[in-house]
């Protein structure tokens, strides 16, 4: 495995081995099997492969025919186009329909830079997750894709798994297993919890490392099942720490950071902070600046963590 | 007959015209501050330049499909179109509400050449601190009327502009530019029935028949022929033009305008990256920027 690798490239190569192993495996697109990797599989199955053109209401519909007759089909586009376009498709005919339809959808985030705010998807997972029925998984890195789309197939619910664009460092090796609605703990600690999903899960490595040396100690947790929560990881983390900061490339509304607090909240008064995107569309740029201007960086983590453990209640005796 | 539809402002660079009354459309395209007459192909040159200029140096953008549609928008807005550089927002304007947004450059370019904005900024084209984003933002930039990007949604925009025209008894024109991929989308056919059925005939929708989409030919990814039949028999008055021929054009927009009751559309006939040989119908250059050797070719070709 190289250092570096697109999670999408993962996915590409992990549906071309599903498809050689079950026959029932379909693939759809809506005019960007180059950017979302399926065009390997519509080159080793063109029969099984349906480019549904630039329409993306339609392809989710197919997708749930499909579905319903014994398929498994797996539908594709960036992440701002489905759920976004297709929100009343995937309630109806999917999650309300309870059909095994997978949709793993590419260039989440603002790292898809330059395009502008068209093209970056910061809503996605606040809009997927409203959705009963939904697995919503957004992976660490290649590895862990690979792992996902597996378990994906094998498990029939509506899936919805978050890609990115640019190239991410490959941080877990092979021995590693993805245990679906399970967290993985990256790195112990008990002064506070870094709860992160997808590229912001190496830049919460990178916080933690940095604050180890001021002397605070940050667990450092990976969510990559974002619906359902491991509630008992994050329940554990809040009780052995007292402070919780969540980081994501996403709105601060409506995404892990939401969900995560409402856990939180139920059963603990600690203090929390949120790494995200404000209330606010990004601009055309490069992915790096962008990160660094919507302040998605290891610097942004590490003052939410200070921040949060300011908060601390002083515990009277 | 000359009539009142007046392009104001002036171009910027590369050729500049004095007030000129070209017999043949009938209209006055004056600009006060150019020393010479320059003629719509030397326009289109022009706006392919800066097209392939600003893609090369943000290194990242949509050629093809902003040069298969130079002619189409230099007619429109350097012959046809009644719009004011100073006055972005003036209620008599025409209209050019752009649907196929990654076909951005080709009007910030025309922008600019009419004067909207130093010509200057076009190099800022998709860089953080620009107005220029990669898809069009109607909030940021003067004479920029549709923010755009995602696909199918500026034929409906533009019926709900050609409605308040017709409710504020405007003549105004509304131009839309739309894609032949994007015609995939339902919103456009959902738009389609809803035109003519308003008798929207001040509303004139432009397809870039150039049938290339990203993953292929469009007869090969998802056929939309035969697509004058579509268009016709959702109530519009077809018009079948060389896309890249501007007498044609021309005609076809006035034609379009003498239409009554209903609303027109031109399909043009185009090639994807005209102009330039290397991006001509190949798809590589959808969504690829030029390299600084391929862009020096271009701009050879383009000289
Ligand atoms: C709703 C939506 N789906 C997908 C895309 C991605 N996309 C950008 S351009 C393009 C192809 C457009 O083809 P066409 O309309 O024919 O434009 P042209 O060939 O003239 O560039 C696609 C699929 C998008 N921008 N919007």
């Amino acid at each position: 495995m190289p250092q570096e690798m697109s999670t999408r490239k993962a996915y590409g190569r992990a549906l071309v081995e599903l498809g050689e192993k079950n026959p029932d495996i379909v693939v759809l697109d809506a005019d960007l099997s180059m950017s979302t990797m399926t065009h390997m599989f519509a080159q080793r199955f063109p029969h099984r492969f349906f480019d549904c053109g630039i329409a993306e209401q339609n392809m989710i519909g197919i997708a749930a025919g499909l579905a319903a007759s014994g398929k498994i089909p797996f539908a594709s586009t960036f992440a701002v186009f489905v759920p976004g376009r297709c929100f009343d498709q995937l309630r109806l005919s999917v999650a309300q329909s309870q059909l095994n339809v997978k949709i793993v959808a590419t260039h989440g985030g603002i790292t898809s830079g330059e395009d502008g705010f068209s093209h970056h998807a910061i809503e996605d997972l606040a809009l997927i997750c409203a959705l009963p029925g939904f697995y919503v998984l957004v992976p660490t890195d290649a590895i862990e894709t690979t792992q996902m789309v597996r378990t994906a197939a094998v498990t029939p619910a509506p899936f919805y798994i978050r890609l990115s664009r640019p190239s991410t460092p490959v941080i877990f090796d092979e021995n590693y297993h993805f245990v679906l609605g399970k967290a993985v703990t990256l790195r112990q600690g008990n002064d506070a919890a870094i709860i992160a999903i997808g590229i912001m899960v190496s830049r919460a490595l990178e916080a933690a490392k940095h604050l180890a040396q001021e002397g605070i100690e940050c667990r450092v947790v990976s969510m990559p099942t974002i619906k359902p929560l491991d509630e008992e990881a994050i329940l554990q983390s809040a009780k052995e720490t007292g402070a919780i900061v969540t980081a994501e490339e996403h709105l601060k509304h409506g995404g892990l950071g939401s969900r995560v607090a409402q856990v939180v909240a139920q059963h603990y008064a600690i203090p929390m902070d949120f790494v995200a995107i404000e209330d606010t569309y990004a601009r055309s740029g490069k992915a790096e600046e962008l990160l660094q201007r919507y302040g998605l960086t290891a610097p942004a983590i590490e003052q939410a963590v200070k921040s949060a453990i300011s908060r601390k209640q002083v515990h009277h005796s | 007959m000359t009539e009142m539809p007046l392009h104001e402002g002036g171009l910027a660079i590369g050729c500049r015209g004095q007030a000129s009354v070209d017999s043949e459309a009938g209209e006055v395209f004056p600009n006060a501050d150019c020393k010479s007459s320059c003629s719509l192909e030397e326009i289109a040159r022009t706006l392919r330049r800066h097209i392939v200029t600003m893609i090369a140096a943000a290194g990242s953008g949509h050629p093809g499909g902003s040069l298969s549609a130079v002619e189409i928008v230099t007619v429109l807005f350097f012959r046809l179109m009644r719009h004011r550089s100073y006055d972005p927002n003036w209620k008599q304007r025409d209209h050019f509400i752009l649907s196929k947004g990654h076909a951005a450059p080709l009007l910030y370019a025309a922008l600019a050449e009419s004067g909207y904005f130093p010509t200057k900024e076009l190099i800022t084209l998709r860089k953080i601190d620009s107005r220029l984003q990669g898809h069009t933002d109607r909030a940021m930039v003067p004479g920029v009327e549709s923010t755009a990007g995602s696909l199918g949604q500026g034929l409906s925009f533009a019926i709900g502009v050609a409605l308040a025209c017709k409710l504020d008894s405007l003549d105004s024109r509304i131009y839309t530019l739309l894609g032949d991929g994007e015609c995939d989308e339902g919103q456009i056919w959902e738009a389609a029935m809803a035109a003519p059925h308003y008798h929207l005939d001040n509303l004139t929708a432009i397809v870039d028949r150039n049938n290339q989409q990203i993953d292929g030919w469009t007869r090969d990814v998802m056929n939309t022929e035969p697509l004058g039949e579509k268009w016709h028999s959702f109530g519009w008055h077809v018009i079948e033009v060389d896309g890249h021929d501007i007498g044609q054009l021309l005609s076809a927009f006035e034609e379009a305008k003498q239409i009554k009751d209903k609303s027109s559309v031109i399909i043009a006939h185009t090639i994807k990256g005209k102009g330039v040989s290397f991006m001509e119908n190949n798809l590589k250059f959808h969504g690829t920027a030029p390299t600084q050797e391929q862009l020096e070719i271009a701009l050879r070709e383009l000289a």
